[in-house]
């Protein structure tokens, strides 16, 4: 017996998938820019990024908004408990058939290894994106009273780290969503937002 | 009915045609210098007609003589160095000693064509080579006289040209225009465009795609709507620019020691228009992020894509060490390209010449020496002729867009030091005469009280001008990828982190490594469900 659970609310599949447009957009234009390759042309990535900047902002401010007024940053409590199971899980248990060791549920949507990774993107990697690409936009009203070392090289630096460590987590990430019961469940879970869950 | 409505019409469209363009209207002047008395004379020489000038123009010589178009003699206040145009040495036609009576056509006086010549005398003040409107030249040879009779120039050209009737030029007198002040500053270094690279003939009739302030279906400007002049002094200099002005536009009777042809001047510092919003949004637009680079680029380096752009190529390279060599029958020749523009001269050497060239760019602060006719250079290095300084980075100092001319000239063996030949009036020891270079260096020297062993070499010299003229539409500027890229204009710019060339080579290495890593990890880790598929199956 397979069950629908209503696990991704309308808002929440809207956050997931114009954050999902803009951050590809930011790295295909962030990399360009960076001098990586020649796509777009430096001007129109610039404003590209810069756009897809603001959008993004716009939209983690009403993610934020809504994770708290709902309740729902609760799903980012992270916990260490069963993290070595998820690991064996997907190290040998996916190779010889065995079921998966969580089971979704509404009040508690995310693997030990999903937290984990969520809670780092958004406590480490966005604050931190996002600080030194505001840094880079607005260069010029700190530039001369920048302390502590602190230079254009430096701040680019930092945005380059946590840029990779973003194209890192989208590889992982889009891979892991075909380790559903098929390999489209997920997807289309986050569509919907309706997850098959076996009783 | 309907005829005379058309033609009224026409009539309006005209008279508007010719008030829309200021160029076409006369110069608006109390005074019809026709109806002058004291310029209807039979004038023989410059000299009296600049006696007549005098008689109302009281303060006029003394103005000029107080300027460096007049002494050729300047102390430069960032450096201390004394320099001035007959003290300079460059690597073009290389310096005026010996030869005033031919270079010294471009000063605006009559007569120096020796150390003899009288700076004191105001009636050597030459007011018509500024002021003329037309059929006024001074001709090369004639120590800054016009023809007084018809000639030949040059010698044995067969080209002739005719008596100046200085009485119409004195009655038909007015302001500097393109063409007066074109008529030294396009021709420096022998000839049209050779020397600066931004100033030449095509400056005369400009069009605004060549440079949107003089451009006559542009701003229309002259050189002195920038060049603001008062009392004869003009504003702006080469040897010490403004590099860096950071200040917003000069409103009318401000009071400021600023250099008023300047950019900013008019501009302002923040000339681009800010996005809708203030700065905070404006960040969406460019604008503020065009402003953002004011702090680091002089306006010229984006606004002045490439000099020489009107049609004149400019000298990029003189090797003088081929100068003197001649024909099969021990005459003088000349070389041309497909262009019908000289490449070798037996007088000159060979030229290396450029049209629409990108320009370099180096950090500038306005400060620049010069290598003078005593200092000792090195001749195992490329001898820089003068020297920009600017630290990079420095807030007094901004990346300035320059033509770098490079070349060959002589320098004595022995004493070490760049020197001057006699070249150009005709005469037994003259380089463009008699092809000797012992005899041309003797004699050079002599006059500028150099001292010459008499062994001479030719050393390898660079020497870098500002390019600040023929500023392009906007729309022309160059485009943000053609410095920030990996291998773009900027490329050999030290001092700033330029997004698009700057990069930390380890970080992306690592950076894609580790992320080419997770892309293999996971379509291996596929690779294995795939396989082991038929296991779980069961």
């Amino acid at each position: 017996m397979t069950d629908h659970l209503y696990i991704f609310k309308r808002f929440e599949r809207f956050w997931h998938w114009a954050q999902a447009l803009l951050i590809i957009a930011m790295l295909l234009t962030g990399f360009e820019i960076h001098g990586s390759y020649h796509l777009a042309g430096f001007q129109r990535a610039v404003g590209i990024h810069t756009f897809a900047a603001w959008a993004l902002i716009t939209l983690w401010v009403f993610a934020i908004f809504w994770h708290f007024t709902t309740g729902e940053w609760r799903q980012y409590i992270p916990t260490l408990k069963n993290v070595d199971t998820m690991f064996r899980y997907y190290v040998l248990g996916i190779f010889t058939g065995a079921p998966h060791p969580y089971r979704v549920t509404q009040l508690k949507k995310h693997n030990p290894l999903q937290r984990l990774s969520y809670l780092g993107i958004k406590l480490f990697i966005n604050p931190l994106i996002w600080a030194s690409g505001l840094g880079l936009l607005y260069y010029q009203a700190w530039r001369d009273s920048a302390t502590f070392g602190l230079d254009l090289a430096a701040v680019a630096l930092l945005h380059s780290v946590m840029a990779f460590a973003m194209l890192i987590f989208l590889i992982v990430h889009v891979y892991l969503t075909t380790t559903g019961h098929t390999p489209l469940a997920h997807i289309r879970a986050m569509i919907t937002g309706y997850e098959e869950v076996e009783d | 009915m309907n005829r005379t409505f058309i033609l009224a019409a026409l009539l309006v469209f005209a008279v508007q045609a010719v008030a829309a363009n200021p160029g076409n209207m006369p110069a608006v002047s109390t005074a019809d210098h026709t109806r002058f008395k004291a310029l209807q004379g039979a004038f023989q020489t410059g000299e009296e007609v600049t006696q007549a000038c005098l008689a109302c123009h009281t303060e006029a010589a003394k103005q000029v003589m107080a300027t460096r178009h007049w002494t050729w003699d300047y102390v430069n206040p960032g450096t201390g160095q004394r320099l001035g145009k007959k003290t300079m040495l460059n690597s073009f036609c290389i310096a005026d000693r010996s030869n005033e009576a031919f270079c010294n056509a471009c000063h605006a006086g009559y007569g120096w064509k020796d150390d003899k010549f009288d700076f004191s005398s105001e009636k050597n003040v030459d007011c018509l080579s500024c002021h003329n409107q037309g059929n006024y030249k001074k001709i090369p040879g004639l120590a800054g006289h016009p023809a007084y009779q018809r000639m030949e120039s040059p010698p044995g050209s067969g080209k002739f040209i005719e008596a100046v009737n200085l009485p119409q030029v004195a009655q038909h007198i007015g302001k500097t225009s393109r063409d007066t002040c074109g008529a030294c500053h396009f021709y420096g270094g022998g000839g049209d465009g050779v020397k600066h690279g931004d100033l030449d003939s095509s400056l005369n009739q400009p069009t605004r795609a060549l440079d949107v302030h003089m451009g006559t279906d542009g701003g229309n400007f002259t050189c002195a709507t920038c060049h603001l002049t008062e009392g004869h002094k003009i504003a702006g200099s080469r040897v010490a620019p403004t590099a860096a002005d950071p200040h917003g536009a000069m409103r009318r009777g401000e009071k400021s020691g600023r250099n008023p042809a300047t950019c900013q001047a008019c501009h302002g510092d923040q000339p681009h228009k800010p996005g809708v919003g203030g700065s905070l949004l404006g960040m969406l637009t460019r604008g503020d992020r065009l402003n953002a680079h004011t702090h680091k680029l002089a306006c010229q380096t984006c606004h002045i894509p490439a000099f020489a752009r009107g049609g004149v190529p400019t000298k990029m390279r003189w090797d003088w060490s081929k100068a003197g060599t001649l024909d099969a029958n021990g005459k003088p020749f000349q070389k041309k390209d497909e262009h019908g523009h000289v490449i070798f001269d037996s007088k000159k050497g060979d030229f290396r010449l450029g049209e629409n060239v990108q320009p370099d760019y180096v950090w500038f602060d306005g400060r620049v020496d010069y290598t003078l006719k005593t200092d000792r250079i090195d001749p195992a290095r490329i001898v820089q002729i003068n020297r920009f300084h600017g630290e990079p980075g420095a807030a007094d100092a901004r990346i300035w867009p320059v033509k770098r001319f490079t070349g060959k000239q002589p320098y004595d063996l022995e004493y070490l030091t760049l020197l001057i030949p006699h070249t150009a009036t005709p005469d037994k020891t003259a380089l463009w005469y008699n092809f000797d270079w012992p005899k041309a260096l003797a004699a050079g020297t002599a006059a500028a009280g150099q001292p010459f062993s008499g062994k001479f070499g030719f050393a390898e010299t660079v020497m870098l001008w500002p390019i600040t003229h023929m500023v392009a539409p906007k729309e022309q500027a160059v485009g943000c990828g053609e410095c920030h890229s990996r291998s773009g204009r900027l490329q050999e710019v030290s001092g700033i982190y330029l997004p698009g060339r700057d990069h930390t080579p380890w970080l992306d290495r690592a950076g894609f490594g580790l992320a080419l890593l997770a892309l293999l990890g996971v379509l291996a880790h596929g690779a294995l469900r795939i396989l082991t598929r038929n296991r779980r199956k069961e």
